[in-house]
């Protein structure tokens, strides 16, 4: 099981209840993903229910955990980045923890890695106080941090909800709430909606809490600019047409310390789709994991829940973990579950239509704007790039802008990236390409004196595609004159 | 009295211990990372970048984007939002490549 969110907890307890043995990695120092984040133990923290929903799911599943583990049939393996897998009977999973890196053999793998935010640029997003929304959550839930005492939410999707939620309920002011879409398309949907009441319950919390905090909410509108000299004071709010463009004339500025801002969640794909496993397109323009009805990934032995064929939030997530586990072991789905799962599917695609990007958002950006934090990359560049120079992917811009090659590999800039490099507008520019899904042959940083301690190939690692020189290059193309965190010293 | 986050999650940490930024003491709750224990002063940034030399801190606060970098005990390049704040750990604003040592 690789990761320990919701997802992958309930895939390992449902598995090791059936009696497999199950080894659960997880890059986090604690269970329970972003999702269950909580604080340190020696925060002492007695109420962590406080900055969260349905904690006593999560506790219910770390008592589970905590049995199976003692009876040896789960292993934990905290601060464990799985960078590598490779197909075969048995599979061997590649992790590196503390500058060590390990090898695992299984029969079966259960891809649990969740997603990781989508941004879209806009001038000032590189000032210090610009957070993204889940990294306020995180730092918040983890470390009991705010990054400012006033502090606008923005950008789109559900999460800005309880990101100002929590916020709010931990001392903070926010002025406003700042969400692109406008909500309209959920209603279109009425009986998709009245499958899931819980979610409409849950927005309903969400909107008393904001309201009794005089949060407002201001839809159809973005944060075009945030302002400041060596941090943020005020970001500047403009209302938007139904393409996303913004409309003259109604930019209103608003004094804050701190923005909080996110475009939804992207899937973390990068283990499976570097297998060749199948994605699909989500109606937020993501890709996703394709599965079949028992989550079945296209890869066999490879297995995907949660996150990771879709974004749709926790409750999915367990479902979708329980199933996986159950059809590993060979067990018949309960017929409920499949049922809850088709409920959630179908929410979670509606929601995800309702927040995606439209196409006009570029119209926010200058010609100096940043779009590549890690290597500095202005707009100008890749401008220049698409139009004069010919880049109809992303792939290309990056080979020359360097957009996407720094730090973090694209996963800040690489939606937005694509987006430009494919032009704006249903179709796109004419001849550009679709999106492919991201391969990357490491998953993660690997200093380059672990891949020299992995174990010697065997010919059927040769036949999976293991090879340590692509590895090595891949390593070195993103992390140019050595300024990698992992470099080796 | 304003409501914090520890009082909303009742944490009762005990004494917070003291790491050095920039030179100067900074307190650090037990259990909380380097990049939490200087959002908590308020201090927002700890690197600049390479190219402009533009500030930058915490971004996202999980390790993907590694805004966070700074040089952490003599090692440049660490996710500050990873790395707990251990007592006595050093911190200095990195600039650029943080590799300023390497230069000849
Ligand atoms: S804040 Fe993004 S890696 Fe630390």
């Amino acid at each position: 099981m690789v990761g320990a969110g919701p997802a992958g907890l309930a895939g390992a307890v449902a598995a090791a209840d059936r009696g497999l043995r199950c080894v659960l990695l997880d890059a986090g120092a604690r269970p329970g993903g972003q999702y269950y984040r909580h604080p340190d133990p020696a925060l002492r923290a007695a109420r962590p229910d406080r900055l969260h929903h349905h904690w006593s799911t999560f506790t219910e599943l770390a008592d589970r955990l905590a049995e199976h583990r003692a009876a040896g049939r789960i292993e934990l393996r905290s601060d464990h980045h799985v960078f590598l897998l490779e197909a075969g009977r048995p599979w061997h999973l590649h992790a590196t923890s503390a500058d060590r890196a390990t090898r695992l053999r299984a029969s079966a793998v259960l891809l649990a890695t969740g997603a990781y935010e989508r941004q879209l640029p806009f001038p000032g997003w590189t000032l210090p106080g610009v957070v993204t929304a889940g990294g306020a959550q995180a730092m918040l839930k983890a470390g009991l941090v705010l990054p400012g005492r006033r502090i606008v939410v923005a950008g789109s999707g559900p999460l800005l909800l309880a990101a100002a939620a929590s916020l709010t309920a931990a001392g903070a002011r926010v002025p406003a709430v700042v969400e692109a879409g406008d909500y309209l398309g959920y209603a279109r949907r009425p009986g998709v909606l009245a499958a899931v009441p819980g979610k409409l319950g849950e927005g309903a919390v969400h909107g008393v809490a904001l309201a009794r905090h005089a949060v407002r909410l201001r839809r159809s509108s973005a944060v075009v600019e945030a302002h400041g000299e060596d941090r943020v004071t005020a970001v500047t709010v403009a209302r938007l047409d139904r393409e996303w463009r913004p409309l003259p004339g109604t930019e209103r500025r608003i004094d804050c310390d701190a923005l909080a801002v996110g475009h939804g969640l992207v899937p973390q794909l990068e283990l499976a789709t570097e297998l060749g496993a199948a994605t699909r397109t989500v109606p937020d323009g993501t890709l996703a994991l394709r599965v079949d009805a028992r989550q079945r990934t296209t890869v066999p032995g490879l297995w995907a829940a949660g996150e990771t064929c879709g974004v749709g939030g926790a409750e999915l997530a367990l479902a979708e973990g329980e199933l996986a586990a159950l059809a590993i072991a060979g067990a018949a789905p309960p017929a409920a579950l499949l049922a809850r799962r088709r409920r959630l599917r179908g929410f979670a695609e509606l929601m995800a239509g309702a927040h995606r990007p439209g196409p006009g958002w570029p119209g926010w950006l200058r010609p100096d704007t940043e779009v590549c934090r890690c290597e500095e990359v202005p707009l100008a560049r890749i401008t220049e790039a698409v139009e004069e120079l010919g880049a109809t992917d992303a792939r290309t811009v990056k080979l020359l802008t360097r957009a996407g090659m720094g730090w973090c590999q694209g996963r800040m800039c690489g939606p937005a990236v694509a987006c430009l490099a494919k032009g704006a507008g249903p179709a796109g520019r004419a001849g550009a390409v679709e999106p492919a899904p991201d391969r990357r042959p490491l998953s993660c940083p690997v200093p380059l004196g672990e891949l020299a301690q992995l174990p010697p190939s065997t010919d059927a690692d040769a036949d999976a595609g293991a090879d340590v020189d692509v590895d090595v290059h891949v390593v070195g193309a993103g992390q140019s004159e050595g300024q990698g965190e992992d470099d080796p010293r | 009295m304003r409501r914090t986050p520890s009082s909303l999650a009742a944490a009762d940490p005990g004494p917070a211990h003291s790491i050095e930024f920039d030179g100067r003491p900074i307190p650090a709750l037990p259990g909380q990372s380097i990049a939490a224990a200087l959002w908590a002063q308020g201090i927002l940034a700890w690197r600049t970048t390479r190219v402009t030399g533009r500030p930058r801190g915490a971004f996202c606060g999980i390790g993907a984007c590694f805004d966070c970098l700074a040089t952490v005990d003599g090692q440049p390049n660490r996710r500050t939002c990873l790395l707990p704040a251990a007592p006595g750990t050093v911190v200095t604003t990195q600039e650029g490549h943080g590799r300023a040592d390497l230069a000849c």
